[in-house]
């Protein structure tokens, strides 16, 4: 331990009340930096002594100023350069103290000048002996006894560039709770040995940081919206709706589209919105009846539909695609249901990939996820798809929602459910589900 | 969803009150539209140019409002008007009908034999004695305009011609000649064209560049002609300049020509409703006549009125709701859909009219119904359906792995399924057509050319965008990729991967073998050649990467 930690703590027990670190400075004669260095060291040690941060300001000459001091101003020094004869104007200005000294020495009219003097102007002493003030006024400052000057005068001297208010840091240094003159140092930690030992029983424990923060474990994580998916999957679950195959992202236009009574000209089906395939280019296996029974409601209508009344085409309908909507999925599923001999009701639900062919922005991306919940029971009402909805909310802590009419292709009637919080209403894109309901 | 921007005091006083900004915005939720913004058009160009550009815009406050896409209905403040009135119950929905010409014979509209090469369809009426004002007149054309981007297809299906019937004079011909025979003075500009100048003047449009493209390069172009030979229009470009429409004009005739003639009706229905309202006779149509090749005529516009029958039962079953007939047929009343109970008491017979052609069905009914009713209103019950749930398998093995791996201390990466070739065949030292890679036909950057046959050049990828980050990196990922696939009916199917990296400035082999091993540990696979796994190396194919120091092998397991 430093000399100066020690004849610190001797200087601490001896006064009543405290210490200012500069003056301690001083006194040893030592630099303020050790002293801090000092107290640093100190107060790592625990509560052996309490340091209060304070700062004063005090007046300091600067490099000029200390120049001045020493060898008087520069109007004073061009006096006195100045013969009895006088000086040719242009020699004084080579001097280094010329420039300045002359403006300000003729302000003083401690100088003349001869413009019409011949061999060029010429400058005269009018004065024998001067008070050089400014000299003298930064001797006091320099003696530290700027306190004698008027703020007026300090400032003038500032702009001057002669003088400077100096901050200066300080600690005012009193006795701590566990103050001693002898410094002992605080372990950090208990070993085996000092248990083996015994030795634990004389040392002292430096006490733990508590505002500091811990270790990072060093784990791994799962991926935020995976969390997420994660999430719905087991709220889907616990609501009884089973997990559909969605493992297909390429799909053909018959299950995205024609077989949701999306028309062939939709705009959806458009080249700017939809990833078209060029290998494999097309599907080539589909169940021939229902195709024929989609043909007929897309071109002529049936099962009470108008349908588009258009000229439907197959080769459309093979057009292999990235899905857009998992829809297509729930979409043979159902087909699959129908097959069954013996209807049973179902709730299936997916959250998986889709893939929409659009330029890339801070808020859209080509592949994002949907969730999909599909039930299907005779009977069911509007009023059980928006419970289902409200239940499925209320699990993620949503309870406040409305409903309003929307549009898609392939649901009637279709809603956006919004969900809101002291009457903001959201709109989340994210929350906004497809959930079927085939009655 | 298309937008319609209407102004807001006009808007109001042909709604018969204000409303304050809130108040409308419940109106628009509860009728199914989005109030989207509140701007003017000095807002407007004040954000995409500059306050300077702004100096001297209008002030008026617009408001955008979101409109279903299938309501063609909605897309002009002439029936946003209509349609909110009615659900308010402010009026009765109009009649629309159409009338013969009080004291001649309609006007004709003769289809030549050589549209059927380009654009066979066509579709005309007239307005009447009608009044336009500027309001009038620009929502006019602004409605053209929605038609057009929407229902229209962007002209390719349909397009909107109409003209100032004062200036021509019928039966006007509608037919199709080489670019090289058409020529006529087109709208606003000085002198005459041929079809071919056209084309090329035309490239340079802003606007209607983008549809030159629909009849460029056939053979013959479409074209009007009244009976002194002058061209109304060159559909879907242009009209002529002959027979433009102005604030002054008060017949109107207006023909659409199409690709499909069931959109060109629904079309023509709705330019005539929406404006017919501001004829003498408000909400007639006169008729006109439209011959075909083969001689045959048919009477348009159609303004057909179609009736469905339904139960109210029926309605209340779907809903979820309770509702005695007479109160359901006043709510699809309210949604222009006028009905009327049946005798019976129990049946209504609900009325569709030319603006609703989006009802194709009974349940487009009862959706209305249940708008009309309030959405909100609308009792939440649970389905009785029982159910017990099961997980896919597969997903069930990857959510339990997923776990594990991450204990394991690697992170799990999201990355995307599309990327380009290279990312999956020369990165990897490999040939694209060894890849079974599914392509993409259309993709708009080459980060969209394939669908990725492996998860690690997205791992990789993420690699390479978190070099910066606290090393080692460790990286998972259990995600599906895609292979061409015969056996299925689409020719391809995903295949779930697991993918694990490892990043440091030592190699660490032995830290992806360990977690390999761990993987297996779990999955209950023990080491070893035969029934269990092991590794070998891969060929000799082996990537080596100065400042990344890794080997990749192939992990085989029996069967897999």
């Amino acid at each position: 331990f430093s000399p100066a930690q020690e004849t610190l703590l001797q200087r601490v027990e001896k006064v009543d009340g405290g210490l200012d670190s500069q003056d301690v400075a001083t006194s040893l004669g030592v630099d303020h930096q050790a002293i801090v260095g000092a107290v640093k060291s100190l107060q790592a040690l625990g509560d052996v002594i309490s340091a209060e941060q304070r700062s004063s300001k005090h007046w300091e000459l600067t490099g000029e100023g200390c120049e001045i001091a020493e060898q008087g101003s520069h109007e004073a020094r061009v006096v006195s350069s100045i013969p009895k004869e006088g000086m040719p104007q242009s020699q004084l200005m080579k001097l280094a103290f010329g420039k300045v000294g002359f403006s300000k020495a003729m302000s003083n009219k401690w100088i003349r000048l001869d413009k019409g003097h011949e061999g060029g102007p010429r400058i005269f002493k009018t004065v024998e002996r001067l008070e050089d003030l400014v000299r003298d006024k930064l001797l006091l400052v320099q003696k530290g006894q700027a306190s004698q000057l008027e703020e007026k005068e300090k400032n003038e001297l500032k702009k001057r560039k002669l003088l400077s208010e100096v901050t200066v840091k300080s600690y005012w240094i009193t006795k701590g709770s566990c103050f001693s003159t002898t410094i002992t140092k605080q372990e950090t930690e208990l070993t085996p040995e000092m248990i083996a030992s015994g030795s634990w029983k004389e040392k002292k424990f430096k006490p733990y940081n508590f505002e500091a923060m811990g270790v990072a474990p060093d784990c791994g994580h799962l991926h935020p919206l995976m969390k997420v998916r994660t999430q719905f999957r087991q709220i889907f679950l616990e609501m009884g709706f089973t997990e559909m195959p969605t493992n297909n992202f390429i799909e053909s236009s018959f299950w995205n589209f024609d077989s949701l009574f999306q028309p062939q000209q939709h705009p959806a089906r458009d080249q700017h919105d939809t990833f078209f395939l060029s290998d494999p280019a097309q599907a080539h296996e589909f169940p021939q009846d229902y195709l024929e029974r989609v043909r007929k409601v897309h071109s002529e209508g049936g099962f009470g539909s108008q349908g588009y009344k258009y000229d439907w085409k197959i080769e459309e309908a093979q057009k292999n695609i990235l899905r857009t909507h998992t829809t297509a999925v729930s979409a043979r599923m159902l087909y699959k249901l129908a097959q069954q001999e013996k209807f049973t009701p179902v709730k299936y639900f997916s959250i998986d990939r889709v893939f929409r062919n659009e330029t890339l922005d801070a808020t859209h991306l080509a592949e994002f996820h949907q969730i999909e919940g599909v039930v299907a029971d005779y009977g069911l009402t509007l009023g059980d798809l928006m419970g289902i909805l409200h239940q499925f909310f209320n699990k993620l802590g949503i309870t406040k929602l409305r409903f309003k009419p929307a549009y898609n292709p392939y649901t009637e009637p279709s809603m956006e459910v919004f969900s809101y919080h002291e009457g903001t209403v959201l709109n989340n894109g994210f929350l906004r589900c497809r959930s079927e309901l085939t009655i | 969803m298309p937008t319609v921007s209407v102004k807001r005091d006009l808007l109001f006083h042909a709604l018969g009150r204000t409303y304050t900004d809130e108040e409308f915005d419940e109106l628009c939720f509860e009728f199914g539209l989005e109030l989207d913004e509140i701007t003017s058009e000095k807002d407007i160009i004040s954000r995409e140019q500059g306050d300077t550009k702004a100096e001297g815009a209008s002030d008026v406050i617009l408001y955008k409002i979101d409109v279903p896409a299938n309501r063609y209905d909605l897309l002009c403040l002439e029936g946003l008007v209509r349609g909110l009135q009615v659900f308010k119950q402010k009026m009765e929905a109009p009649r629309y009908r159409r009338v013969s010409p009080v004291s001649s014979e309609p006007q004709r509209l003769v289809i030549t034999e050589e549209t059927t090469a380009v654009r066979p369809h066509a579709v005309a009426a007239v307005l009447r004695n009608i009044t336009f004002t500027q309001e009038r007149y620009d929502s006019f054309i602004e409605l053209q305009e929605k038609l057009h981007q929407n229902v229209c297809r962007k002209r390719t299906l349909v397009a909107i011609g109409t003209h100032d019937l004062d200036t021509i004079s019928g039966p006007f011909t509608y037919t199709a000649k080489p670019p090289g025979d058409i020529r006529f003075k087109p709208l606003n500009q000085a002198k005459e064209y041929t079809a071919q100048e056209l084309m090329s003047l035309y490239k340079t449009d802003s606007h209607l560049r983008h549809y030159l493209h629909i009849i460029e390069d056939k053979p013959v172009y479409p074209v009007i002609y009244d009976s002194n030979g002058i061209v109304l229009s060159m559909p879907p470009i242009i009209n002529g300049d002959h027979s433009k429409i102005s604030l002054n004009t008060k017949n109107v005739f207006i023909e659409c020509t199409a690709t499909d003639l069931t959109k060109a009706k629904i079309v023509l229905d709705m330019m005539v409703t929406m404006f017919c309202e501001y004829c003498e006779e408000p909400f007639t149509v006169e008729e006109t006549e439209v011959v075909y090749p083969d001689g045959r005529t048919c009477q348009y516009p159609e303004l057909a009125y179609r009736k469905e029958t339904l139960s109210a039962d029926f309605i209340n079953r779907k809903v979820g709701i309770s509702e005695s007939t007479e109160h359901i047929a006043q709510l699809l009343t309210k949604m222009c859909l006028r009905s009327e109970v049946m005798s019976d008491g129990e049946q209504i017979e609900v009325e569709i009219p030319p603006t609703r052609s989006d009802v194709i069905h009974a349940c487009d009914i009862m959706e209305d119904a249940a708008m009309a009713y309030g959405f909100n209103n609308i009792p939440r019950t649970t389905p009785r359906t029982y159910t017990v749930a099961n997980q896919l398998p597969l997903n069930k093995l990857s959510e339990l792995l997923r776990q594990d791996l991450a204990a394991a201390g690697f992170t799990e990466a999201l990355t995307f399924a599309l990327c380009s070739q290279e990312d999956i065949a020369d990165k990897l030292l490999k040939n694209i057509s060894e890849t079974r890679a599914c392509h993409i036909s259309n993709p708009k950057t080459a980060e969209f050319q394939v669908a990725r046959t492996t998860l690690l050049s997205g791992l990789l990828k993420t690699v390479a965008a978190n070099r910066k980050m606290p090393l080692p990196l460790r990286l998972f990922e259990i995600s599906d990729v895609v292979l061409k696939d015969e056996t299925k009916d689409v020719g391809a199917r995903n295949n779930r991967r697991l993918c694990a990296v490892y990043y440091n400035k030592s190699p660490g082999f032995e830290v992806i073998h360990g977690l390999m091993d761990r993987v297996m540990q779990l999955l209950e696979v023990k080491p070893g050649q035969g029934n269990g796994y092991h590794i070998q190396a891969a060929d000799g194919k082996t990537a080596w990467e100065p400042s990344q120091w890794f080997k990749l092998d192939s992990v085989s397991f029996n069967g897999n």
